[in-house]
């Protein structure tokens, strides 16, 4: 299973670097979203999977899953949230301000 | 007590009061004041001599960084000494010439700062023995130096100088930094006189050769070397008692301390003996020529500086023999030319600091240097004059004055080492007395240009030119100190041989105790005796037909020198890096990730494979469920799919079934808490998207050349492939145990019994709160965002 999913984090960040590296400011913010889906799932798998229950302790079991990578994504899954909204608005503003969407084309000004 | 440790920080500590005071002192000069300091160091130093005359050896250590080996150990022998009298000694002397020497609209406070500054800089390299502390000293000379050349800023030579000076003598100081880091790889120690105790071990260790290169660099950049001396001339465009002090009687000296203090580390074998020789004749041989032809008195002493330099270099290579054969007979033979050496240093700040001095005074009286307008000045100034005599004379090679015994030392070296059975010179070893002769030579010449020109003849002095006559007695004193000891060390230069030369000499060779030489002025009518009479005559003739071959000299072209090789390696360096700048640093966001994901792979991925941790084991992975498989098929064709995405809104659908896959994935992997926020905020993201895609316009295909497609999808490839095979190799085996088990106790530490929330609420609250302002912060942005636009009135979007 790990490693299903190891290369399921592959396939992800393959495509989320691709788009990235794209021009168009709205793809390299759909690009940084599914990054940090793939960065998610490997710190999961990291701690390996489905070795136990839930990490409740009212379960009496033997073993629980390992918890702290899923306090870590925790924190992770809110951040990017936090930074996928904020660059949408700037993009949305750059677009506003400059009247393009392409990077290529969003030059400083000369005396900057 | 550490008394010797505050020898070194007195000077710091005063050159950072001097801002502090220099309004307080009233009438009087900030100078008098500055003049205690080396006035109390060298009193300290000379108490030292009776305990270092018997070859006691002081030490005193600071720790600093232990556990790196960098401990601030002071170490006091008989070469340190010598060093540290020049140092405090000349310093006295050019404090006292500088009181009237500088003009009023000079600022003193930063003259001072920096020279005290470079004092106790200077003083720190040649006491420390710790190679890293002596690093940083060595430095700090260098950014002394540099400040000071640059006195006089608003001239536009005093920068150039001030540049090249620290470019070039920086540049060297950084190898010789690669080359003490190579000593310490081999020996694990960074004290010197720990490494002369063990280097017998290493000597056939592959770094010997290089970290000896790299030191060498190092001194032959500080002490001006051929071919790294042009920086000395242009450092004349400092005020002359700078010139003085750091560009003749001490910081040039620095590199020679450095081959002196190293020699029983790496001398013995036949590259470091031709090294040094070589490179301090073809030195002593090119400053002489380049002397010659001089206009400037400045400039002519500048090349004697080198010339000089080169000769004490020499001296040290020669000498460097003696430690090939040991204790005995031989070896305190050869060992006469590094207590020649030692000598000559001595000889040559006394006379060539007068000789400064007197150029300051000529200056100062008369408001030029130039040779071809000077002339006639010894009815005006008789005692400058004299001083002139004596210091040039010395210079040269004359009896009665100090520089005859020194001179006559050198030629014996000479000529011993024409004798040496080893290292070619059997074959090669002639070189060394003619190059010393012919050299020496053209010294004669340049030292009778410097008294005739100047103080015979006719002057040929412009109206703007002042009428000369003898300065203040103050300016007098302190070449007339430096005249004494000339004459003095003639006539009494054991008493010097004795008390200091003789310990540094034992430091320097170590195990050679045969070695008692004894300086006497008459050695009978042998070889050297003739080199110099021969000298006097060849040279007279050629000073007296000076007119007739100079200007075969001066056919030179003006392009072909080594500062013009400087200069234009300066200019093609600074567009060398403009060109790369320019063509790295296009200002497109995506050049940079694709840097940034390029050497993600080439660092990240090449250490895996090139350290071999490179590992592929199914064998603990957990077994995979149907729906499983299916779910993960899903995302990836679900994520492919997005790269084809006609439409924004498709790609963003496309987005959300991977955002709620991994909501599955979560609850599938016993995560509740993660596919409850992961489910909220992924529905959160998709409608967010989709408001802002309200206002952006709809996607068109990407207008990039298929080379750049090409180029991104391999990029993108890389990396995918870079995390799958960290991420694989990561899980096939356990380096250490988990932390993990400790949460568990979660309900005794925390009271909760949700392991995932007692993290975030109690064990890591502070990260958790720290979280909570990163979404404030961003929060904040997304509003100014948004009201910025308001605030300027275009009212479009206002509702919304």
């Amino acid at each position: 299973m790990e490693s299903l999913i190891i290369v399921l984090v592959g396939v992800l960040t393959t495509v989320a670097i691709y788009l990235v590296l794209s021009k168009n400011v709205v793809r390299v913010i759909l690009g940084t979203a599914i990054l940090s889906h793939a960065v998610h799932l490997l710190i999961l798998s990291m701690g390996g999977l489905k070795l136990g229950t839930v990490p409740l302790l009212g379960e009496e079991a033997v073993n629980y899953v390992d918890a702290l990578p899923q306090a870590l994504i925790l924190t992770a899954i809110v951040i990017s949230f936090a930074v996928t909204a904020f660059i949408l608005v700037l993009a949305y503003r750059a677009y506003q301000e400059l009247g393009t969407d392409n990077l290529g084309a969003m030059r400083g000004s000369d005396d900057e | 007590m550490y008394l010797l440790i505050l020898t070194i920080l007195i000077p710091f500590f005063f050159s950072a009061l001097i801002p502090l005071i220099h309004n307080r002192v009233g009438s009087i000069h900030l100078g008098w004041l500055v003049l205690l300091v080396p006035l109390v160091l060298f009193s300290i130093f000379t108490a030292q001599i009776p305990a270092i005359s018997n070859s006691d050896i002081l030490m005193q250590t600071v720790h600093w960084i232990p556990s790196l080996g960098i401990n601030f150990t002071v170490y006091l022998d008989g070469l340190s000494l010598i060093m540290a009298l020049l140092i405090t000694g000349m310093g006295a002397l050019v404090v006292l010439y500088s009181i009237y020497y500088l003009s009023p609209s000079d600022s003193f406070p930063h003259f001072y700062a920096y020279l005290l500054l470079f004092m106790g800089a200077m003083l720190g390299i040649v006491l420390s023995d710790n190679l890293l502390v002596l690093y940083v000293f060595w430095e700090l000379t260098s950014i002394s130096s540099f400040l000071l050349i640059a006195f006089w800023y608003h001239r536009k030579n005093s920068r150039y100088g001030a540049q090249k000076s620290l470019l070039i003598t920086v540049f060297g100081g950084f190898g010789m930094l690669a080359g003490f880091l190579m000593l310490h790889s081999m020996t694990g120690t960074f004290s010197i006189r720990e490494i002369i105790a063990t280097i017998a071990q290493y000597t056939d260790h592959a770094l010997f050769y290089p970290a000896m290169f790299l030191i060498l660099l190092g001194a032959f950049t500080k002490s001006a070397q051929f071919p790294f001396h042009i920086w000395l001339p242009d450092a004349m465009e400092a005020p002359t008692p700078v010139s003085a002090y750091l560009h003749s009687a001490t910081m040039v000296k620095a590199g020679i301390y450095l081959v002196a203090r190293f020699t029983p580390i790496f001398a013995g074998n036949a590259a470091w003996f031709w090294t040094v020789t070589l490179v301090g004749l073809v030195t002593l041989f090119w400053g002489a020529y380049c002397a010659v032809r001089q206009t400037d008195l400045k400039a002519l002493l500048a090349y004697s500086t080198i010339s000089q330099l080169g000769l004490i270099m020499s001296l040290f290579g020669l000498g460097s023999a003696a430690l090939h054969f040991g204790d005995g007979e031989q070896g305190a033979l050869y060992g006469l030319a590094i207590f020649a050496a030692l000598f000559h240093m001595v000889n040559h700040s006394t006379f060539k600091g007068a000789l400064f001095m007197v150029v300051g005074i000529v200056d100062h009286q008369v408001g030029t240097r130039d040779i071809r307008r000077l002339g006639g000045l010894m009815a005006a100034l008789p005692i400058t004059f004299t001083f002139a005599v004596i210091g040039s004379f010395s210079m040269a090679g004359l009896p009665f004055l100090n520089g005859f015994l020194s001179k006559e030392m050198f030629f014996t070296a000479s000529v011993n080492a024409a004798g040496l059975p080893v290292f070619g010179a059997p074959t090669w070893g002639l070189v060394i007395p003619i190059i010393a002769w012919v050299a020496s030579v053209f010294t004669f010449v340049y030292c009778m240009i410097f008294v005739f020109r100047t103080f015979f003849g006719t002057p040929h002095l412009k109206k703007a030119d002042r009428k000369p006559v003898e300065p203040t007695l103050g300016m007098l004193v302190s070449p007339a100190i430096l005249c004494v000891f000339i004459i003095g060390l003639f006539f009494a230069p054991n008493l010097l041989g004795d008390y200091l030369l003789r310990p540094a000499l034992n430091g320097i060779l170590p195990g050679i105790s045969g070695a008692t030489p004894h300086i006497s002025a008459w050695h009978g009518f042998n070889t050297e005796l003739f080199m110099t009479l021969g000298i006097v005559v060849i040279g007279t003739v050629l000073f007296l037909t000076l007119r007739s071959w100079i200007k075969i000299i001066r056919l030179q072209p003006a392009g072909w020198t080594f500062t013009a090789v400087y200069n234009s390696f300066l200019k093609n360096l600074k567009k060398a890096s403009n060109w790369i700048t320019t063509h790295y640093m296009t200002g497109h966001l995506p050049s940079y990730f694709a840097y940034i994901f390029m050497f993600f792979i080439l660092i990240a991925g090449g250490t895996l494979i090139y350290t071999g941790a490179l590992s592929i084991d199914l064998t603990s992975d957990s077994p995979i469920s149907v729906y499983e498989g299916l779910l993960a098929a899903v995302m990836a064709i679900a994520a492919i799919s997005i790269l084809f995405a006609k439409s924004h809104l498709a790609a963003i659908l496309l987005n959300g079934v991977l955002g709620f896959s991994i909501a599955i994935f979560f609850v599938l992997f016993r995560a509740p808490d993660l596919a409850l926020t992961q489910l909220v905020i992924e529905t959160v993201t998709t409608v967010l998207f989709l408001l802002c895609f309200l206002f952006l316009p709809e996607w068109t295909a990407e207008d990039s050349s298929k080379r750049t497609k090409l180029r991104n999808a391999l990029i993108a490839i890389g990396a995918g492939v870079t995390i799958t095979l960290i991420g694989l190799t990561v899980n096939s085996g356990k380096l250490f145990d988990s932390i993990s088990g400790y949460f568990e106790n979660s309900y005794e530490l925390t009271g909760g019994d949700n392991i995932v929330n007692a993290i975030l609420g109690d064990f890591r609250a502070f990260d958790t709160m720290l979280e909570s302002l990163v979404l404030f912060i961003a929060g904040l942005g997304v509003y100014t965002l948004i009201r910025l636009k308001l605030g300027k009135g275009s009212g479009k979007d206002e509702h919304q």
